[in-house]
């Protein structure tokens, strides 16, 4: 049963919000450095499961989650979990770019401020370091007092994932990252996650079914809250088990 | 690893301590009510073993501070009745048309410079107003009213609606706007002017709202203090004269704060039973405001 | 006439009479401020600044007054401003959940805001002066002060942190960050523009109160400074109601001239407010 290659096992979760029934079921393995996405018409849940793995859906007051999710060893929703340890480990990159007004380097020390790092040198370091890993650092490194909103959109996007890096995650959820960007910045973006999957997890999801295809390994389609079918990527887009899978990506719905 | 998890503790603490002082500033609210009804309700109890209650709301003297004491709340709270019935007089007018105008009729423009200079009335201390009325509106009212006592109610009455009148006006607009623009265009489409519109249709479907408005505007001039202490005098009376010197329940409270009553006498004991009559006042107008309020939010939701 | 011209000029004539009851209050307040300026302007000099008040109105001066306004608003603004801010933040942005004690607070705050302010002064009275024996001093009328602004306060505070966008506080979790972090370094640097704005309109209403503290007792003619917390005090607003109160007309002229400068007082607090609102809501765009 223990699978070193297995960061969550998620095991029948159901979600509400009141009383709106909005997970059905679910179950699945996601897979170490590996890139999982999500894919699914608008509403489908998906977007609601990817914030259980981080428990981001604490803050919806009407939320309610049954179910168990494992990371390695640990039930993320077991009382003696701390969500705050949970989201250091697993980061988040948000639908629209989302960085705090203030410059940039101070966007992504923070993260590494709140857990009592100060030695301006280290901080130095690791925020040039996520710069560059987010491939952001040559277009900014002269400007680092600059304030994270004057950046453009797909700019602000990766100082945001920068930002998750900074704080060494092991794995990195990403909502949507590219439906506020141009092609462009979304081409940079899909080659940075591409990047980012030899040393992180990622989990991702879109609405695009083409970035699915080009940048995961594995995908899942949900519908309705149900998970529909969960597969390897390539075996989803070329011969996908169900039909109404087929439907989607085809494009006859969604 | 380990020390992360002694800092998550060390964390954990402090996150709980914070939690606890920001409850107890919130909950500060809650004591201060407690402190209002007490401070009021001892002082009151130990008025009412010494005065019965019944002389208290029958009596239509109150001469606490003379030899021959009567103390019926009444002349205070007729006194009181008169400054806010002739603010409500001109603050609600005034008020509901001016909402009217910003509204329905006038220019972006107009609002955004007329609505802050408004709101300008509401700010200025009210012994201001006080000064206003004595030394300038009562002398100007004289001229046209020779009958006219020094001090009096009419004054201070017309004075406080002013005051109150960007209270009402702000308020009542805001309701206004709150109406969907569906509903006006509906009547325009049907050849409706702008005065059918807004008296047929804007007002009856803002009403809750204004009269929410209104209801606040009854109890701010029911609380206001320096205006008439200032200009309204210090004889308790039991008419609904506007031309003659009256006393408010308020205008009594500073009275024996400005004079040398010992506490714990039974003149000092009479501005805590005065003051626990102004806040039942007071707040039942204010819980019956805030009910018309979310009366009106709920229809609009 | 015909209905529809009827309509029209019933229509016209409305329109006049909402334009004319708007002019009313634009009259009004600058017929306030001519007649001040009329009566008092003349009086305002270094020395009236500067001076104790005298039975001789030409020698009087505002000068305890002034001082007690100054040191009346510096304490109310220390103790009111944590005190409101923590509870609008507690209310904002602690309490997920709608439970039985927010309710119960958020009721009881609405309903405070309408209390008048003269009870306040009997709050003051019975608490601070009588249970505390805090007396007549500086310190009571502060906290008494403070009572009654401190709705204001946390209103104007939980309508500034409403209007932080919720996308800050998730970016903000999604690295770790706890409650406080997230609230402290993330939330309240954004809302705080929004918070000063609502603290200073406060402490300019505070400014202009008279009542409460001539119910706690504040002192009408005072000849010296204060030099502490526990010392007697009075403020402008008592000054000008004293002088105004008297029949000579010289302490009217007095009383228009200390008007004059509690309005300029004012005018400063609310100036700053306006601008800091300004200066600040063009900064950031999401």
């Amino acid at each position: 049963m223990v699978d070193n290659d297995i960061v969550f096992q998620i095991s029948n979760i159901n979600a509400w919000y009141g009383e709106k029934h909005v997970l059905k079921d679910i179950s699945m393995r996601i897979k170490q450095r590996k890139v999982t996405a999500l894919i699914g018409p608008s509403g489908c849940g998906k977007s609601t499961f990817l914030r259980c793995l981080n428990r981001m859906n604490d803050f919806i007051h009407n939320f309610r989650l049954e179910g168990r999710i494992l990371y390695k060893a640990q039930d993320l929703y077991s009382p003696e979990t701390d969500p705050i340890e949970v989201r250091r480990t697993i980061g988040m990159v948000f639908q629209r770019p989302n960085p705090f007004p203030k410059s940039i380097y101070n966007n992504i020390a923070y993260g590494l401020q709140i857990f009592g790092i100060k030695d301006r040198a280290k901080l130095d370091a690791i925020v040039e370091d996520s710069l560059r890993k987010a491939a952001l650092w040559d277009e900014v490194k002269d400007n680092l007092g600059q304030n994270g909103l004057a950046l453009s959109g797909g700019q602000q996007q990766r100082l945001c994932i920068a930002r998750a890096i900074a704080v060494n995650p092991e794995v990195i959820l990403f909502d949507e990252p590219c439906s506020a960007l141009d092609p462009v910045a979304t081409a940079k973006i899909e080659d940075l996650i591409m990047e980012l999957k030899n040393e992180y997890t990622v989990v991702i999801v879109t609405h695009n079914m083409q970035q699915a295809a080009r940048v995961s390994d594995y995908t899942g389609f949900f519908m309705l809250g149900d998970l529909v079918e969960f597969d390897d990527t390539k075996k989803i887009f070329t011969t996908p088990a169900n039909k109404l899978t087929e439907d989607y990506i085809t494009g006859r719905f969604g | 690893m380990k020390s992360f998890l002694d800092r998550r503790s060390r964390q954990r603490i402090f996150e709980r301590g914070i939690h606890a002082a920001l409850l107890l500033c919130a909950s500060l609210s809650i004591f201060t009510t407690i402190g209002i009804i007490l401070a009021l309700f001892f002082e009151t109890f130990d008025f009412f073993k010494e005065v019965s209650i019944i002389e208290f709301l029958t009596d239509t003297q109150w001469t606490p501070l003379f030899v021959d004491k009567h103390f019926g709340i009444l002349s205070l709270v007729a006194g009181t009745f008169i400054v806010s019935l002739i603010a409500m007089c001109v603050a609600i007018p005034l008020g509901i048309l001016c909402a009217i105008y910003l509204s329905e009729y006038s220019s972006p423009r107009f609002r955004e410079v007329v609505k802050p200079i408004l709101e300008v009335l509401a700010g200025i201390p009210t012994v201001v107003y006080g000064y206003f009325a004595l030394l300038f509106v009562t002398p100007l009212l004289k001229s046209f009213i020779p009958g006219l006592s020094g001090f009096n109610a009419l004054s201070p009455g017309i004075v406080m609606g002013i005051m109150i009148l960007p209270m009402v006006s702000s308020m009542s607009e805001d309701a206004m706007h709150a109406v969907p623009s569906s509903l006006r265009e509906g009547a325009y489409a049907l050849g409706a002017t702008r005065f059918q519109v807004a008296t047929k249709v804007v007002v009856p479907a803002a009403l809750s709202g204004i009269m929410s408005s209104f209801v606040l505007a009854v109890s701010r001039a029911v609380g206001e203090t320096m205006i008439v202490t200032i200009a309204a005098g210090q004889q308790p009376r039991f008419s609904l004269n506007p031309l003659v010197p009256i006393e408010t329940i308020t205008a009594y409270i500073v009275q024996v704060s400005l004079g040398d009553t010992p506490a714990g006498t039974i003149e000092h004991k009479t501005i805590f039973a005065a003051g626990m009559t102004l806040f039942i006042f007071t707040l039942a107008l204010n819980l019956i405001s805030n009910w018309l309020k979310e009366r009106f939010r709920e229809e609009y939701r | 006439m015909n209905r529809l011209a009827y309509n029209k000029l019933v229509d016209r004539f409305f329109k006049l009479a909402a334009l004319a009851a708007t002019i009313v209050g634009l009259v009004f307040l600058f017929t306030l401020v001519w007649d001040i300026a009329h009566d008092g302007a003349g009086r305002i000099s270094w020395s009236f600044l500067t001076s104790f008040p005298s039975r001789r109105p030409e020698r009087a001066g505002i000068l305890s007054a002034l001082v007690g306004t100054i040191w009346i608003m510096g304490l109310t603004a220390v103790f009111a401003f944590p005190i409101g801010v923590g509870a609008g933040v507690y209310l904002e942005e602690y309490t997920k959940k709608k439970n039985l004690i927010t309710r119960l607070i958020e009721i009881n705050i609405a309903n405070l805001a309408g209390v008048p302010s003269i009870i306040y002064g009997l709050l003051g009275l019975g608490i601070f002066v009588r249970a505390l024996s805090l007396e007549r001093s500086l310190l009571t009328g502060a906290l008494t002060l403070t009572l009654l602004i401190l709705p204001i306060i946390i209103i104007s505070t939980r309508e500034a942190l409403k209007a932080v966008p919720f996308s800050i506080r998730e970016a903000s979790y999604a690295l770790g960050a706890t409650r406080w972090q997230t609230t402290y370094r993330q939330v309240l640097p954004v809302a705080l523009p929004g918070i000063l704005t609502g603290t200073i309109l406060a402490l300019s209403r505070a400014i202009g109160e008279t009542a409460p503290l001539i119910t706690i007792g504040a002192l009408t003619y005072i000849a010296f400074l204060p030099e502490s917390v526990f010392d007697p005090f009075t403020v402008l607003p008592i000054q000008i109601f004293n002088w105004v109160s008297r029949p000579q007309k010289g302490f009217a002229v007095n009383a228009a001239a200390a008007i004059i400068v509690l309005l300029v007082l004012t005018l400063i607090l609310n100036s700053i407010a306006i601008y800091l609102r300004h200066r600040f809501q063009r900064r950031i765009r999401w």
